[in-house]
C-alpha cells in the first residue's frame, strides 16, 4: 500500500472515532442529565421527574432528626417555598441562607431528594457576608 | 506626603525606562543572527537525535543495521548544518 | 499608596507593550525600553503585594481585604496567605506572578530571539495591563485597596474550610500553571507574527512550559488532597466545574509537552503545536473566568461577579485571534515530514496527544453542558460524576497504556521484529499480573479496574525493561556499579529518564485511583457509645467521645474516638470531630444556637497506610443539647437585657458569659452523649495516588534541572553577545 493511501486510512479511522467519541458524549450527556429547576418552578408544572433543585435555604426551618434532614427551600428571589426531605451527608458549608442544590423529585407536595446528594455552595469568598460584623464569643 | 512620594516613583521609573532610549541607535540584530540562532537550535536538536538513536540501539529498541542507517542520515544532516553554520560565521 | 502603585503598574504595562510592538520593527532601544518597563512592573506589584500582606500583618482593617478576610485572631501564616482568598487579591496574585515569570523570560532572551521576543513581550504585557485594569476598573469587589471609612474594629476572618496548608498554598500554585503557560503561548503567537515557528522558539520555551506544568500539577494535587483531608465527604475529586477547570489546561499543556518533543525532531506537526499552545493558554484563562463568574453552579462558586464577562471577552480575543494569526501563516507551518511509521515515537505521541485532546474535549463538555442545553433545548440540565467516569475511564486506561508504549518504542522506525523483542517482557508481565489479579482477588468482578491495572502493569514493566537496559549499556561502556551507573544514565539524559519517571509515576497514580474507587467501602454507620459495626473487612467501634476549647482559633471541637480492629488485630485509632467556630453572621439574639449553627467543618479521622486509608467523619447529633442551647439564650438574653449594647466592658462580659455557657454545654456532650452518625470509608490503595504523584513530581524536577552541558552552552552564549556588542559599537 503506498504511503498516501496509508495515510488517507489512517486519517479516515482517527476522524471516525472522533466521531464515535462525539456521538456517545452527546447521546450519554442528553439521557443522563438532570434538569435544574428553582421552587417556583417545580410548584408550577412538575411531574414525578428527577431535578436538580436549586435555591436558597429559608431561614428557621432547618429540622435534624433521627431520619435525616428537613428544611425548606426557597427561589432566589425569596419568592416560592419548598420543603424538602433529605438523608444523607450534610457538607459542612450547609446553614440557613446558603445556596444548595438537591437531586430527587416531588412527591405530593414535598421534594424527596436522593441520597448524599446535597450541595452546598461554598460561602463567597467574594461576598458582602463578611460585611456583617460579627459578635465575637470568647471561649473561656 | 504620600504625593510626593508617588511623584517621585513615577519620575523614577521613567527615568528607568526611558535609559535605552537616549543611547545611540544601535546597528541592530540582522537577519544573520536570527538565522545563526535558529542553525544553532537545529544543530543542538539533532545532536540529541544522534545521542538518542545511540541510547535506543543501545537499549535494544534499533537493530545494527537499523541503527547504522538512521545514524548516517542523521550525521549527515548534522554535517549539512555545520556546513551552513560555518558558511554564515565566515560570510558574516 | 498601594492604588497608586496599580495605577503607575497598568501604564508601566501600556509603555511596555507598546514599546515592545515600535521596537518589533528593528530599533532594538525601544525593546530594551520596553523590557525595563516589565521590570518596573514587577517592582510596582510587588510593592503593591508588600503594602498588603503589610496591611494584613498588622491587622490594619481600613482595607476592605483585611477586614473581611482576616482577624486579630488568626494566625501569622494564615494572615499571609488570606491574600489571595479574595477576588481582587488573587487578580493581584495573577498580575504579579504574570510580571514576575514575563521579568525572568525576558531577562533570559534579552539577547536571543530578535524577532520574536519583542511580540511575545506585547502579548504578555496586554494580559498584565488587562489584568491590572481589570483590579482598577471592575468596581470595588475587584480592587484590592478598597477602603472601609470608618475601619472596623475587628475582622471577619478567614473562612474556617481554608485554614489548612494545602489549602493554603493552592492557588499560587494553580495561578503560577496558568501564567507559565502564556509564556510558551506569548512566544507561539511572537513567532507566527514574525514567521518564525521553528526550532529556535521550541528550544526557548520548552523550559518554561515544563515549568508551567509542574505547577499546575502541583495545583490540581493540591486541591485534590485538600477535597480528601478536609471536606466531610471523603472523596478527591468530585468533577466539579472548578476542578475541571484546572485538569483540562493540565491535559491540553500535556499533550502539548509531547508534541513539542516532535516538532524539535522532526520539524513536523506545527500547525497542531501552535494550536494546543492556544488552547492551553485559552483554558488557563478560562480557568480563571469559571472560579469567578458564577456562570456555572458548583460548590466553589464564589458568585456572580463584575469581572466576568471582560475575562469572557478576553479568551474570544485570545481564541479568535490566534485562529485568525494561524490561518495566515498556514503556508509557514506546513512542514514537508510526515510520520514515517506507526511503530515510532512521533506516532505513539500523536496518537496519545489524541487521546489528551479527547479526554479533554469529554471534560469540557460535561463541565459546560449546563450551558449548552440551555442554548439548544431551553432547559439547563446538569450532568454528574457518573458522565464523566464513564466517559472518561476508558480515555484513561487506554493513556496508561500509551505511557508504556511510548518509552518503548524508537524515533522514526522500528522494525516489527525488533518491536517483538522490545514488547514481549512487559506484555508478559500485564498477563501475568492481570491472571493473578483475576484468580485471586475482587477484580474479577471490576473490568475496566482490572484492564487499568494490567495495562499499568505493562507500562511499569517497560519503563523498569528501559531502565534496566540503560543501566546494562552503560555498565558495557564505562562499568561502575548498578547506582552509579543509574545516577550517570539520568543526569546525562534528564529528560529522557525525568520523562520515564513521571511515567512510572501517572501509571502508580491511575492504579490508586482505579483501586480506590472500584473497590471502596463506603456505609453510614449509627453508633452510641460501646457499639460497634462491621464495614468492610474493619470492626468500628464508638468508644467515646471528646471535646476539647481552642481559644486562640474561637473553636469548640465535639469528636470521638473510635477503634478499628481487622480479623481481631487492632488496626488503627481514629479520632473525627466537628469544629464549630464563632464568627460569622452570628444572630446576636441567640449567640450560642448561633454558635452551634455557623460555620462548622470536619476534622476526619483518618489511618494512612500503604495498603488504604480508613476514613471517618463524625456527625454529632446535637438534638439533645437543644433544650441546653435554648436555655442558654434564654439566660443570656435576661442577663443582657437592658444593659446598654455598646459599652466595651459589657461586651466582653457578656462574652465571657456565653463562653462558659458553650464549654458548659460541651462538657454535657461528653457526660451524655448521643448516637453519632459516621461516615466510614475503606478507601484501597488511595495512598498511592499522593505517592504517584510525588513520583511524577520529581521526575519533571529531573527533566527540568539545567545540566551542566547547558550551563557552559548558556556562558558562551553571554561572550559571544559580548563581542557582537563591542564590534557593532566599534
Amino acid at each position: 500500500m503506498d504511503p498516501d493511501r496509508k495515510r488517507k486510512i489512517r486519517l479516515g479511522v482517527a476522524l471516525g472515532a472522533a466521531v464515535l467519541l462525539a456521538a456517545a458524549l452527546v447521546y450519554t450527556s442528553f439521557t443522563a442529565s438532570t434538569d435544574a429547576r428553582q421552587p417556583s418552578d417545580l410548584l408550577q408544572s412538575s411531574s414525578g421527574d428527577t431535578y436538580d433543585l436549586t435555591g436558597q435555604v429559608v431561614s428557621d426551618s432547618v429540622v435534624r432528626d433521627d431520619d435525616g434532614l428537613r428544611f425548606e427551600i426557597e427561589d432566589r428571589d425569596g419568592s416560592a417555598n419548598l420543603p424538602v426531605e433529605y438523608t444523607g451527608t450534610v457538607p459542612d458549608p450547609f446553614r440557613e441562607g446558603r445556596e444548595v442544590i438537591v437531586t430527587g423529585g416531588l412527591r405530593e407536595g414535598t421534594f424527596v431528594a436522593e441520597h448524599d446528594s446535597l450541595i452546598t455552595k461554598c460561602p463567597s469568598k467574594f461576598s458582602d457576608e463578611a460585611a456583617e460584623d460579627p459578635e465575637h464569643v470568647i471561649i473561656e | 506626603m504620600e504625593f510626593v512620594l508617588i511623584l517621585a516613583i513615577l519620575v523614577a521609573v521613567a527615568f528607568f525606562v526611558t535609559v535605552p532610549l537616549r543611547r545611540p541607535a544601535r546597528r541592530g540584530e540582522t537577519e544573520l543572527d536570527a538565522q545563526l540562532a535558529e542553525l544553532e537550535a537545529r544543530k543542538e536538536a539533532k545532536y540529541r537525535e544522534i545521542r538518542d538513536t545511540e541510547i535506543d540501539r543501545a537499549t535494544g529498541k534499533l537493530s545494527q543495521d537499523e541503527w547504522r542507517r538512521q545514524n548516517d542520515e542523521l550525521r549527515r544532516e548534522a554535517i549539512a548544518i555545520l556546513k551552513r553554520l560555518d558558511e554564515l560565521q565566515s560570510g558574516g | 499608596m498601594g492604588a497608586a502603585c496599580l495605577v503607575l503598574a497598568l501604564l508601566a504595562a501600556l509603555y511596555a507593550a507598546g514599546a515592545a510592538i515600535a521596537g518589533a520593527r528593528g530599533d532594538r532601544r525601544w525593546v530594551d525600553s520596553s523590557r525595563r518597563a516589565t521590570y518596573a512592573l514587577a517592582a510596582l506589584l510587588t510593592t503593591a503585594v508588600v503594602i498588603l500582606e503589610a496591611a494584613f500583618l498588622r491587622s490594619d482593617f481600613s482595607f476592605r481585604l483585611v477586614a473581611e478576610h482576616s482577624s486579630t485572631t488568626t494566625p501569622t501564616g494564615y494572615k499571609l496567605t488570606a491574600l489571595w482568598s479574595s477576588q481582587g487579591g488573587s487578580l493581584l496574585l495573577w498580575a504579579w506572578v504574570l510580571s514576575i515569570a514575563s521579568s525572568a523570560v525576558l531577562f533570559a532572551t534579552r539577547n536571543r530571539l530578535r524577532e520574536i521576543v519583542p511580540w511575545a513581550a506585547a502579548v504578555l504585557m496586554g494580559f498584565a495591563a488587562f489584568f491590572c485594569a481589570l483590579m482598577l476598573l471592575s468596581g470595588p469587589d475587584a480592587n484590592p485597596f478598597s477602603r472601609l471609612d470608618p475601619a472596623p474594629v475587628e475582622g471577619a476572618g478567614l473562612t474556617p474550610l481554608l485554614r489548612h496548608p494545602a489549602m493554603a498554598i493552592h492557588p499560587p500554585m494553580l495561578y503560577s500553571g496558568y501564567v507559565f503557560f502564556t509564556v510558551p503561548f506569548a512566544f507561539a503567537i511572537g513567532a507566527l507574527i514574525a514567521r518564525k515557528v521553528d526550532a529556535s522558539w521550541i528550544r526557548s520555551t520548552r523550559r518554561f512550559a515544563l515549568i508551567a506544568w509542574t505547577f499546575l500539577t502541583i495545583g490540581v494535587a493540591l486541591g485534590a488532597r485538600w477535597s480528601y483531608s478536609e471536606l466531610g465527604w471523603g472523596g478527591y475529586w468530585a468533577w466539579d466545574p472548578v476542578e475541571n477547570a484546572s485538569l483540562m489546561p493540565w491535559l491540553i499543556g500535556t499533550a502539548f509537552l509531547h508534541s513539542m518533543m516532535v516538532q524539535e525532531r522532526r520539524g513536523m506537526l506545527k500547525v497542531w503545536n501552535v494550536s494546543l499552545i492556544v488552547a492551553t493558554a485559552a483554558l488557563a484563562l478560562l480557568g480563571t473566568f469559571l472560579v469567578r463568574s458564577g456562570v456555572l453552579d458548583s460548590i466553589h462558586a464564589f458568585g456572580a461577579s463584575t469581572i466576568g464577562p471582560p475575562l469572557l471577552v478576553l479568551i474570544a480575543v485570545v481564541v479568535l485571534g490566534s485562529a485568525a494569526l494561524i490561518v495566515s501563516r498556514l503556508d509557514d507551518l506546513r512542514s514537508e515530514k510526515r510520520i514515517d511509521s506507526l511503530f515510532s515515537r512521533e506516532a505513539i505521541f500523536l496518537v496519545n496527544n489524541l487521546l489528551l485532546v479527547g479526554l479533554c474535549a469529554v471534560i469540557f463538555w460535561g463541565t459546560f453542558f449546563p450551558l449548552i442545553s440551555e442554548a439548544i433545548t431551553g432547559t439547563r440540565s446538569s450532568v454528574g460524576p457518573p458522565f464523566f467516569n464513564r466517559l472518561a475511564t476508558p480515555i484513561a486506561i487506554l493513556l496508561v497504556l500509551f505511557t508504556g508504549i511510548g518509552p518503548l518504542v524508537a524515533w522514526r522506525r522500528m522494525s516489527r521484529e525488533t518491536a517483538k523483542r522490545v514488547f514481549r517482557w512487559p506484555s508478559v508481565a500485564a498477563l501475568v499480573v492481570a491472571a493473578i489479579l483475576f484468580a485471586f482477588t475482587d477484580a474479577r468482578g471490576e473490568p475496566l479496574a482490572l484492564a487499568l491495572f494490567a495495562f499499568a502493569a505493562f507500562a511499569l514493566a517497560a519503563l523498569g525493561q528501559e531502565f534496566a537496559r540503560g543501566i546494562a549499556a552503560r555498565r558495557v561502556l564505562s562499568g561502575g556499579s548498578v547506582p552509579s551507573a543509574l545516577v550517570a544514565i539520568v543526569t546525562r539524559n534528564r529528560r529522557r529518564y525525568g520523562g520515564y519517571i513521571v511515567h512510572a509515576g501517572i501509571a502508580v497514580l491511575l492504579i490508586g485511583v482505579a483501586a480506590s474507587s472500584s473497590f471502596q467501602t463506603s456505609r453510614d454507620v449509627f453508633l452510641s457509645p460501646g457499639e460497634s459495626e462491621r464495614v468492610g473487612d474493619f470492626d468500628v467501634t464508638y468508644v467515646r467521645p471528646t471535646q476539647s476549647v481552642d481559644r486562640e482559633e474561637n473553636r469548640l471541637t465535639l469528636g470521638a474516638v473510635l477503634d478499628v480492629t481487622r480479623d481481631g488485630e487492632p488496626f488503627a485509632t481514629l479520632r473525627p470531630s466537628r469544629n464549630y467556630y464563632s464568627g460569622r453572621g452570628v444572630d446576636p439574639a441567640a449567640p450560642v444556637r448561633g454558635f452551634f449553627e455557623g460555620e462548622a467543618t470536619s476534622e476526619v479521622g483518618r489511618r494512612q497506610s500503604l495498603g488504604g486509608d480508613v476514613w471517618t467523619a463524625a456527625q454529632p447529633d446535637l438534638t439533645r443539647l437543644d433544650p441546653l442551647i435554648d436555655r442558654a439564650d434564654e439566660r443570656l438574653a435576661e442577663i443582657t437585657e437592658g444593659t446598654p449594647p455598646d459599652a466595651p466592658q459589657v461586651q466582653s462580659q457578656i462574652a465571657a458569659l456565653q463562653g462558659a455557657a458553650i464549654a458548659e454545654i460541651a462538657s454535657r456532650y461528653v457526660d451524655d452523649p448521643p448516637p453519632t452518625n459516621f461516615r466510614v470509608n475503606v478507601n484501597p490503595l488511595v495512598t498511592w495516588i499522593w505517592i504517584g504523584w510525588l513520583i511524577a513530581l520529581s521526575g519533571a524536577l529531573i527533566a527540568l534541572w539545567p545540566s551542566a552541558e547547558a550551563r557552559r552552552r548558556r556562558v558562551a552564549d553571554v561572550y559571544a553577545a559580548r563581542l557582537a556588542r563591542d564590534l557593532s559599537r566599534a
